[in-house]
């Protein structure tokens, strides 16, 4: 049952972390920016054009990574 | 209700949705042909059963959480979720990973069923895979349909997607009784990838307070921008026809 249990954990895990880096970055990302518009009252719209722009960035980063290293 | 905020909702669900039914359909398929109809459907309608336990507990807490605070943590899952499809969809079409296959994905699943066949517990084996396979898919559309469907309340009409992508793999499914390997599911993978994060980035704005310039059509510019940097990035990665002649020498 334990097994199980933690299948299902590893898959609900799984849906959102493939490679670390990607969503650590991603996490960070969107911490930053909401703190920069809830804390430091950056205008919002700045803070959406960050998240894209970064969002991004964060992608062709890993894709570059992945290719570079070989770790798919 | 504003077709601009169904339309991308119903498509969404149903694409990704028709993704992971696939998956699952060929785990059922191989217990149904190798250990029986009865497993296969007993392990079927148990994980169904579960999935609408986990339905009916998380939908009632969802309607506790402020919209604004809901769409930033349904925007920054999305996020996560989409960045995570849309690089390996990225990775597989620019030949720098395997592209899946439910040929052999149902090979391995039947030779693990024949290696159990004699043993007792064979009819319990092939009805648990059956209900993991069911239940672990199944949470993917689950949560698939909340997330498209929570930020701009239209749920139901995100779960009529998943719904029809299930009577689609059904219907194709029973009919020609082998796996669904023609699915081009990696373009579907490539598609949904850009969708979620797309909506994902557009909800974790508007639960910081962004107003888009153009409302809801914005999310039709980031998807855009997300396209062409995702083609520019696969004709990128793409070995060139100078490698691939090395490589053939």
């Amino acid at each position: 049952m334990n097994a199980r249990f933690r299948a299902v954990l590893d898959e609900i895990g799984g849906l959102f972390v493939d490679d670390g880096s990607l969503a650590a970055f991603s996490v960070v990302l969107i911490l930053i920016v909401a703190g920069a518009v809830k804390i430091m009252n950056v205008p919002p719209l700045w803070g959406g054009l960050a998240l894209l722009i970064g969002c991004i960035a964060i992608l062709v980063e890993s894709l570059l990574r992945a290719t570079r290293t070989g770790k798919k | 209700m504003d077709l601009s905020t169904v339309l991308p909702a119903i498509t969404a669900a149903f694409l990704a949705s028709l993704v992971e039914v696939v998956e699952a359909f060929t785990i059922v398929l191989a217990v149904g042909l190798t250990q029986g109809w009865r497993p296969a459907f007993a392990g079927t309608l148990l994980g169904l059963i579960a999935l609408a336990l986990i339905v009916v507990i998380l939908a009632p807490l969802l309607g506790l959480v402020p919209l604004q605070l809901l769409q930033f943590i349904i925007g920054a899952l999305l996020i996560l979720f989409g960045l995570r499809w849309l690089r390996k969809a990225i990775l597989r079409a620019s030949g720098h990973l395997a592209l899946h296959d439910e040929e052999r994905a149902f090979a391995k699943e039947t030779d693990e069923l024949r290696h159990h066949a004699r043993s007792q517990r064979a009819n319990y084996l092939a009805g648990v895979a059956a209900f993991n396979a069911v239940l672990l898919e199944g949470l993917e559309v689950v949560f698939i349909v909340l997330a498209v469907g929570v930020g701009h309340g239209v749920v139901a009409y995100a779960s009529l997607g998943a719904a029809a992508a299930v009577v689609v793999v059904l219907a194709v499914g029973l009919a020609v009784r082998q796996p669904l390997s023609k699915i081009p599911e990696n373009a579907l993978k490539f598609i949904v990838g850009l969708m979620l994060t797309s909506f994902g980035i557009f909800w974790t704005g508007e639960g910081l307070g962004v107003e888009w310039p153009g409302a809801d059509l914005s999310l039709v510019g980031i998807l855009a921008l997300f396209v062409i940097v995702s083609a520019a990035m696969v004709l990128r990665l793409r070995p060139s026809r100078r490698a691939q002649l090395k490589v053939v020498k």
